[in-house]
This record gives C-alpha cells, sequence and structure tokens, in this order.
C-alpha cells in the first residue's frame, strides 16, 4: 500500500528484532482487543441473532433459531419498504442539496478577498453543532407561526406564509434534510475550494482566449476537473445520511404518518421499543450489507488516494 | 469603456453580495440560537433584534426541574475519559502500523478503517442485552465502552497520517545515537506528533460530547448526556425555546472553540470518517 521505508528495514541483530517484534504487539494488542470487543462481537452478535426468534418481551434468553425468517419478514413488511424508500428518497435530496449547495459557496468564495477569507473561516463550524442542536434551531426557525425563516419566506413568497413546514411529508423529511445539509454544504464547499485552486490558471485562462463563455469553462472544464472530489464527497454524505437518526427524533418523530420513518428510525423502534431483537437484527443486516456496497467504493477512493 | 468599468462594478458588487448571502446561511442560525438564549419567555417570539438580554433562562436551566448541573458533568465526565482511553491507545497502534513492516499490516490497516462504517444500531443490540444484563444501563461506563467502538477506529486512522508524515530519517538519526525504540517512540516521535495528538482528540471529544444515539438508548435518569436532557426541556406549550436555546449554547461553545483551533486539520479530519 505505501513504500515508506520502516523500522525493521536497518540492518537488525536477532536480539533488537525480538524486541521490535515484542513491542509492537504490546503496542498493538491493547488497541485491537478493544475494537474487537467493541464492534466485532456486537457484529458476530448480531448476526447469529438475526437467525433466532428473540422478543425480550417474552423471554430475557434468546429463542430458537429460524433460519431466514427475519430477512424474508422485513421484504414483506410494509413498514420496512416504507423506511427504505424514505431513506432512499433522503439519501437523493440530502446528496443532491449539499453537492450543489456545496459548489456555490465554494465559486462564490474562490477569489481570496479579505470578506471571502472571513466568509471561509466560518465554514467549519455548522458542522461542528450538535445534531440535536441542528434538529432543535431548524424547527424552531420554521415555525409556522413564529419561526424566523417562516417569516422571511413568507415575506419573499406570500404562498408560503405560515406554511407547516413539518406538516407535509415531503417538506418535512425537506426540513431534516436542510438541517443536515446546512452543516455538510459548507465543509464541501471547503474540500471544493482547495480543489479549484489546484486547477491551473493557464487551463480556464486559455479556453477563454480561445472564446469559450464562463458557462463553457465551468461545465467543460472545471467541473470535470472537480469530479474525483465530487465523487467522494458524495459518497462519504451517502453513507452520513443513511445513518440519519437524530433529527428524526427531534424534528418528526417519523410523521407525519410514518413520512420521516427512516431506516435507522425504523431499526430503533423495532428494537428498542417494540423488543423484538431477532427482526432488528436482521434488517440492521440488511443495512450493513447496502452501507457495505458505499463503505467499500468509500475506501477504496482514500486507499487510492493516498498513493 | 465607461460601460466596461460599470460592468465591473457590477461584477464586483454581485461576488460581494453572494459572500454576503454565504455568511448569513452558514452564521444566522448560530447568531439566532444565541440571540435567542439571552431572551426572556416573551421575546423569543418575536423576530425583533432588539430586546433587554436576559440571563435568567441560565440560572433556570440549572434549577429545577431541568438540573442541568448532573448532565453537564456526565457529558464532561464521558467525553474526558473516552478521550483519555482513545488516545493512548490509538497513538501506540498508529505508531506501530506506520513504522512496522510486518505481515497482514495492510489488510489489519484497511480492517481497521472498515469498522467506521458499521451502523450504530448493529453494535446497539447486542450491548443493550449485555448491559442489562450487567446492569450497566445509565452509567457513564456503559456509553464509555461503546464511544470506544467509534472514537478508536478513527483516532488510529487519523493519527496513521500524522506518523506517515513525519519523516523516517529523525528516528534513524536517533537510532545511530544509540536510542533504543522505546526512547525514539518517547523523546522524538510521540513529542513531533502532538498536532495530531491534539487533533485527534478533539475530534474524538466532539464526536462523545454529541452523541445522541447511544445515550438515547442507554441513559435513563443517573447517567443523561446533555443533548438528551436537552430534551425534557418543554412546558405545556411544547419546548421552551429561550432556555433550550440557553442549554444549547452550553453545549455548543466548547465545540465552537475546540474547532476554531483545529480548523487547518478539519477537512482532513472528516473525510478520513467522522460519519458516525
Amino acid at each position: 500500500m505505501d513504500t515508506t521505508p520502516t523500522i525493521a528495514a536497518r540492518a537488525a541483530t536477532p536480539k533488537t528484532k525480538l524486541r521490535s517484534d515484542l513491542l509492537r504487539w504490546a503496542l498493538l494488542i491493547p488497541a485491537l482487543v478493544v475494537i474487537g470487543a467493541t464492534v466485532l462481537y456486537p457484529l458476530i452478535a448480531s448476526l447469529i441473532t438475526s437467525f433466532r426468534d428473540w422478543r425480550l418481551i417474552n423471554s430475557p434468553t434468546p429463542g430458537a433459531f429460524v433460519g431466514f425468517d427475519n430477512y424474508a419478514r422485513a421484504f414483506s413488511d410494509q413498514n420496512f419498504l416504507n423506511s427504505l424508500r424514505v431513506s432512499g428518497l433522503y439519501v437523493v435530496l440530502s446528496v443532491c442539496m449539499s453537492l450543489t449547495l456545496g459548489l456555490a459557496i465554494a465559486l462564490m468564495l474562490s477569489k481570496p478577498t479579505r470578506l471571502n477569507t472571513f466568509a471561509r473561516a466560518l465554514l467549519i463550524f455548522p458542522f461542528a453543532v450538535a445534531p440535536v442542536l441542528k434538529g432543535f434551531s431548524w424547527r424552531f426557525m420554521l415555525h409556522p407561526e413564529y419561526g424566523v425563516y417562516t417569516q422571511m419566506i413568507g415575506a419573499l413568497f406570500p404562498p408560503l406564509k405560515g406554511f407547516l413546514w413539518l406538516g407535509n411529508d415531503f417538506s418535512a423529511l425537506l426540513v431534516i434534510a436542510v438541517s443536515e445539509v446546512w452543516g455538510w454544504a459548507p465543509l464541501f464547499a471547503l474540500m471544493f475550494i482547495g480543489a479549484l485552486g489546484s486547477i491551473p490558471t493557464e487551463i480556464t485562462e486559455a479556453a477563454k482566449v480561445d472564446g469559450a463563455t464562463n458557462t463553457q469553462v465551468f461545465f467543460r472544464i472545471t467541473l470535470p476537473l472537480l469530479a474525483p472530489v465530487v465523487y467522494i464527497v458524495a459518497l462519504l454524505k451517502i453513507i452520513s445520511s443513511l445513518k440519519m437518526f437524530d433529527q428524526v427524533v427531534i424534528m418528526t418523530g417519523g410523521g407525519p404518518g410514518n413520512a420521516t420513518q427512516t431506516l435507522y428510525y425504523f431499526i430503533y423502534q423495532v428494537a428498542f421499543t417494540n423488543l423484538d431483537l431477532g427482526y432488528a437484527s436482521a434488517i440492521s443486516y440488511i443495512m450493513v450489507f447496502v452501507m457495505g456496497i458505499f463503505a467499500f467504493l468509500y475506501v477504496r477512493m482514500l486507499l487510492r488516494g493516498k498513493n | 469603456m465607461e460601460n466596461m468599468i460599470l460592468r465591473k462594478r457590477l461584477g464586483q458588487g454581485l461576488e460581494t453580495l453572494g459572500t454576503l448571502v454565504v455568511i448569513f446561511f452558514v452564521g444566522f442560525p448560530l447568531v439566532w440560537i444565541g440571540l435567542a438564549g439571552f431572551k426572556n419567555e416573551v421575546d423569543v417570539y418575536s423576530t425583533s433584534l432588539f430586546f433587554q438580554p436576559t440571563l435568567d433562562n441560565f440560572r433556570a436551566i440549572f434549577a429545577d426541574p431541568t438540573l442541568l448541573g448532573p448532565k453537564l458533568w456526565v457529558s464532561a465526565l464521558v467525553s474526558i475519559l473516552t478521550v483519555s482511553i482513545t488516545i493512548p491507545l490509538a497513538a501506540a497502534a498508529a505508531y506501530v502500523i506506520s513504522r512496522h513492516n510486518f505481515r497482514g499490516r495492510d489488510s489489519l490497516f484497511v480492517a481497521i478503517l472498515v469498522t467506521q462504517f458499521v451502523p450504530a444500531v448493529v453494535v446497539a443490540i447486542p450491548f443493550f442485552t449485555l448491559f442489562r444484563e450487567l446492569r450497566l444501563i445509565d452509567t457513564p461506563w456503559a456509553l464509555i465502552i461503546i464511544y470506544l467502538s467509534f472514537t478508536l477506529p478513527y483516532a488510529i486512522w487519523l493519527l496513521r497520517g500524522f506518523f506517515d508524515a513525519l519523516p523516517v530519517e529523525i528516528d534513524q538519526a536517533a537510532y545511530i545515537d544509540g536510542c533504543n525504540e522505546f526512547q525514539v517512540l518517547r523523546y522524538i516521535t510521540v513529542p513531533l506528533v502532538m498536532p495530531g495528538i491534539l487533533v485527534s482528540a478533539v475530534f474524538a471529544f466532539i464526536s462523545a460530547w454529541n452523541e445522541f444515539f447511544f445515550a438515547l438508548l442507554l441513559t435513563r435518569s443517573q447517567a443523561v448526556t446533555l443533548p438528551i436532557g436537552i430534551q425534557t426541556i418543554t412546558g405545556v406549550r411544547g419546548p421552551q425555546w429561550e432556555q433550550l436555546a440557553a442549554a444549547g449554547l452550553i453545549v455548543l461553545v466548547p465545540i465552537l472553540i475546540m474547532s476554531f483551533f483545529i480548523r487547518k486539520y478539519f477537512v482532513e479530519g472528516i473525510t478520513v470518517g467522522a460519519v458516525k
């Protein structure tokens, strides 16, 4: 994976080699034990539970093995299929919004003026805000009566005056996405600004000399050169969006109806409200599988970037 | 000619306007919540920027019934202990992965990286039943144990990059001067990688401090953390926004200060995988 010269590469006597081996495992083992206990153990335990019938209401100990029953049940469960749809739509909404907005912010702040430098310094802050606070803040600001954003939007587009943002199936999901995009888009903008800075100005200048318009330069030159960054950023956002949970609890509780019941929220309810651990483990393994695809693509991209 | 100057001016004006829109989008929610924390229960429902500021909300949230004090203490305890366990273990492992060449090293590293993507729900189900049996539900220890599942792999991955960035020649010079490996680690490598250790510590702290999912599941009354505690700030008419905003500031301000100090590393830190 990399070719950095390492300690072992220096001429070593058998004695120093042994000492180096001992030190290596002494330093590695504590971390590996903790990762094994906190990640590997639950991963295996969940997999086993996913093949068993285990309702905590009936029994504190796991019940009989039921083969793939729990998995089969998922695909005929309307609530599960609904949560897949909700999460799918949520991922599309939040990825599109954060990419577009991130790119727009980056282009607006690309020139190194003093005001832009100040604006860039602000970009990291929304991301660090606790998701709970993002949820409460946007719920407060979009309150139909006294929300400051509802009033601003109402002043600009009178039909939306006093609109119940969390009362409509689509807009509720949109608002949850916005609360998250507010954190991610500025961060993506920082990444795009970095990438834009590495595009040699000679290329764009030459295109303009040849008579290309600004729009053509953007779509034919800048955007293709940004493509690798866009790809990695999109994967990062897909992975994080699949885990949407916090703001659903804070802003909608899955409603209206089950319109914002994301996959994560649904699994949480099956596991810890219905206490149906076997079924919950099975659907969380379906999630591991979906997540695994994107994680694979992301890790491959990161490792490629390292070389 | 004049026309061109005018167009240029107009262009500059539009660019400035664009930047102001960005500043508004990014900063306004923070300002608005900040202001709401100092408003009384009437002003909080008005959108006026002019009001008589008050500290009553901060007094109220530390009194009955919210009692934010113990929650602040639990949050601080859990976050600090999580970081104190994470960083030494991660630094040791990251050092070995960066400096030692051994069979399976790269696969081990990728495996550690991949654990980042295990969804929290999968981890939660077995730990929930385990902690129930061990009577650890509603204790800070349950949270610390489970937080290690995401802070440790993440910190190893981040720190490995910092170790890799240190030239091996520095270590080698110390070996030539007669140091053994432990001395090199103790006196040369670790001090030089201190910025990386601080950055990883801040990221681990932020993720533990802001964590919601596990805290919601594993706490009831004794080990409630800030993000869970502030949810209970409600009155008869729904959330008490002015007190909620005040409590929000207590959650937010330490994190904003820390983020400011590591701002140079922020982008790198996130791409590496702060996706939990």
